[in-house]
């Protein structure tokens, strides 16, 4: 092996930064699903009965459907009767304030650097903290609230909203969607809710923050986010995980509407707990992820993904309305022993739709890394336009970097174009820049950063920063 | 200051330089002049660490072994090499590069980094020198600039490194007559009395603008041939045919000054 390649290794296997766990007092259920299971959940959460019959519909037919087995991952068996499908950390059950956060759980989020006192945050970012199955708290509510912005958990909107959550839950991913999905409809615990009016401009960023803790439980949230005519909002998240040695089950759906000329803007920085170097541990990121755009409408996903044993994720725009549009930029890193098989869909309906795909893959390690993508214009979408650019970066010679792009189109007058690069971190890069003083680490941190830039400009600037830390960090080792 | 005794560099069983020997005095410019594949960017590349040579003899500067360093850690001795061919890396954006990079020599010293703010001003004069707009600190490092203009980015990086030892490796290759004459310029303000430059190239052309203390002539791993400026013009007028024959000999025998 040259001297080069052994650096490259040394360089990617950093420590996980976020993998202590905090003792809480938990409430978990017994493993294994079955329709007991289900109601259980929807009692725990005190919910009405439409939404068990929505729950047991979608467990019926979860029971019905098979695991997919196209991606290119390979996936030790899940046993779904081993997981604990319910598990919430103890506290006092009214939250009126922040002081009333236990302070285990306020600790815990100090230490992953999101405090949840509000005037100790950054005083733009509202912040809803999820711990394993359910919201412990949701911050700057009240200020939100006077711009008409509704951002609360899963569960509350359920009590406070039933209505807007009846009316928007499902229609954009069905529960039969897909085994994930089904699975994540019937079980799911909690999860993050936004409501943005006619016309209002969120007046902050609204964020989720999502931490699996305890043991041998899966993760099952729901976010639905809403967005009225003339509105606009733009919404981080942000995933973290203990390290374990057993692999746990995360298994989301995120569903957005924007109505006619609104504009959603999701952002993500996922960084489960991605297992060691012989793949021991590590989440099973299975996620569904859908936008449907109305007229002159706009829905941007923004995904720096460098955790996880195993990511499956595609957020998808469904281009409903005439003139809509439907963006999609990515970073996705394969570490380790980390297996990543992530892209979108764009599925052109509407006429004088556009879509934007930059995907940016980074394999190093043994990670493997895939993009699949899917660029669909139906017979309706007159002049439909997509463009997608694929870039794979690859860091050493046991990692594997693959393109799978799907292009299918009905309309003749559609412009659809692709390209695709992969290239590595060459040696005469690196030299340049250690001629000029830097550090090999600091050199090939920098390159890689580089290659991301495109994808990094759409995140806001507080991730921007927090996603070019978590990279160097996760390239990040010991040299020599 | 720099001191090369009997250095030799191979990859694998290609023999590139076979017993090479030079000193350069502090605040000395020397020039040095070869035929194609007779060493010379493998001699600058050596000096700057680069990997893949099996090399041995003997390098110090200012009394320190060279060869025993890596690259980073030569230059923050104050080794720096502007690239014949200088490396593009897309997204990064140049004034970044460049400050990182002067604050990873500052940090190796033990001295304290530049922020932002100060760097600006550093950068700005520096950009002066070679004639450059503010927007080229903006864009990526090298990725689309023209022949020139990645030339001249290499001064301007050399202004704002302030580097003990400068090797410029054929700066002069594909410059028109007024990007040789702005980098010329810039280099000749940059010479000081603690600054010894090697300045490499092919044509006499540059060293119109760059006047050498010495100049060195190349052929096959060795130093042939030192004289001062006159022996460039030499060369221009007779090419290198004089001392590619009988090397042996030539090797031997002692040339002091110019022999034109």
């Amino acid at each position: 092996m040259s001297e080069s390649t052994r650096t490259i290794e040394e360089l990617t296997s950093a420590d996980y930064e976020y993998g202590f766990s905090t003792d809480l007092e938990t409430d978990i259920a017994p493993p294994g699903l079955d329709e007991s299971v289900v109601r259980l959940i929807s009692s725990k959460k005190d919910e009405p009965e439409w939404l068990l019959e929505w729950r047991l519909k979608a467990y019926a037919a979860w029971r019905e459907m098979e695991e997919p087995d196209w991606a290119k991952l390979e996936i030790a068996p899940i046993d779904y009767e081993s997981i604990s499908y319910w598990a919430a950390p103890k506290q006092k059950p009214v939250l009126d304030s922040m002081d009333d956060v236990d302070p285990d759980i306020r600790e815990m989020f100090d230490k992953l650097g999101i405090p949840l006192h509000e005037q100790k945050m950054l005083s733009n970012v509202a912040v809803d903290a999820i711990v394993d199955s359910v919201s412990v708290t949701t911050t700057f509510k009240a200020t939100l609230l006077e711009a008409g912005v509704i951002f609360c958990s899963f569960s509350e909107a359920v009590k406070d909203y039933p209505d807007l959550v009846r009316e928007h839950l499902g229609s954009v991913v069905p529960v039969r969607d897909n085994f994930f999905a089904a699975l994540n409809s019937a079980v799911f615990s909690d999860g993050s809710f936004c409501y943005i009016p006619r016309g209002v401009r969120c007046p902050m960023e609204l964020s989720t923050y999502f931490r699996i803790n305890s043991m041998n439980t899966g993760q099952f949230e729901r976010t639905l986010i809403v967005a009225e005519d003339d509105s606009h909002v733009s919404y981080l998240e942000g995933c973290t995980a203990p390290q374990r040695d057993e692999n746990q089950l995360h298994a989301a759906v995120v569903e957005l509407v924007a109505k006619d000329r609104a504009e959603i803007k999701y952002s993500t920085v996922q960084n489960w707990y991605p297992g060691d170097e012989n793949g021991v541990g590590g989440i099973y990121n299975f996620v569904t992820k859908r936008g449907r755009a109305h007229t002159d409408a706009k829905i941007s996903w923004t995904q720096v993904e460098t955790g996880s044993a195993i990511t499956w994720k595609y957020p998808s725009v469904i281009l409903q309305g005439d003139r809509s549009i439907g963006e999609f930029y990515s970073v996705a890193l394969s570490c380790r022993r980390q297996q990543a098989d992530t892209g979108t869909k764009m599925i052109h309906i509407g006429k004088d739709t556009t879509s934007t795909i930059i995907s940016k893959g980074i394999s190093a390690a043994r990670g493997q890394n895939t993009y699949r993508g899917l660029v669909k214009i139906l017979r309706s979408a007159e002049n439909a336009r997509n463009y997608t650019q694929c870039d794979s970066l690859l860091l050493g010679k046991e990692c594997g970097a693959h393109t799978i792009p799907y292009i299918e189109v009905k309309n003749p007058t559609a412009q659809v174009e692709h390209e695709a690069s992969t290239s590595t971190v060459g040696e005469d890069q690196l030299y340049y820049c250690r001629q000029r003083g830097m550090t090999e680490e600091d050199a090939m941190s920098m390159i890689v950063n580089g290659f991301c830039r495109e994808v990094f400009n759409e995140l806001p600037m507080e991730f921007a920063v927090e996603a070019q830390r978590l990279l160097s960090i996760s390239l990040e080792g010991s040299v020599g | 200051m720099l001191h090369v005794n009997n250095l030799t560099a191979a990859i694998g069983d290609k023999q590139i330089l076979n017993g090479l020997n030079l000193d350069v005095g502090a605040g000395e410019v020397h020039a040095i002049m070869g035929p194609n594949g007779s060493g010379k960017s493998t001699f600058a590349h050596t000096l700057a660490g680069r990997d893949g040579y099996d090399i041995t003899g003997e390098v110090t500067l200012d009394g320190a072994d060279l060869l025993d360093m890596e690259p980073e850690a030569r230059a923050a001795a104050g080794v720096f090499m502007g690239f014949q061919y200088p490396v593009e890396i897309p997204g990064v954006n140049n004034m970044y590069f460049l400050r990182t990079a002067l604050n990873s020599v500052r940090r190796a010293r033990g001295e304290t980094e530049v922020g932002a703010r100060d760097f600006l001003n550093v950068s700005k004069k520096a950009m002066d020198l070679v004639e450059m707009k503010e927007d080229f600190l903006y864009r990526s490092v090298n990725a689309g600039f023209s022949g020139g203009e990645k030339k001249r980015n290499e001064i301007l990086q050399m202004a704002i490194m302030e580097p003990r030892l400068a090797i410029l490796d054929e700066t002069d290759s594909g410059l028109d007559i007024d990007a040789l004459r702005i980098i010329a310029g810039g280099v000749n303000a940059l010479r000081s009395p603690e600054r010894s430059m090697i300045v490499i190239t092919h044509y006499q052309r540059l060293l119109d603008y760059i006047k050498p203390d010495f100049v060195h002539v190349l052929v096959d791993g060795r130093i042939v041939k030192s004289g001062d400026h006159t022996l460039a013009l030499h060369l221009e007028a007779n090419g290198y045919a004089d001392f590619e024959t009988d090397l042996g000999d030539a090797a031997e025998q002692s040339f002091a000054g110019a022999q034109s």
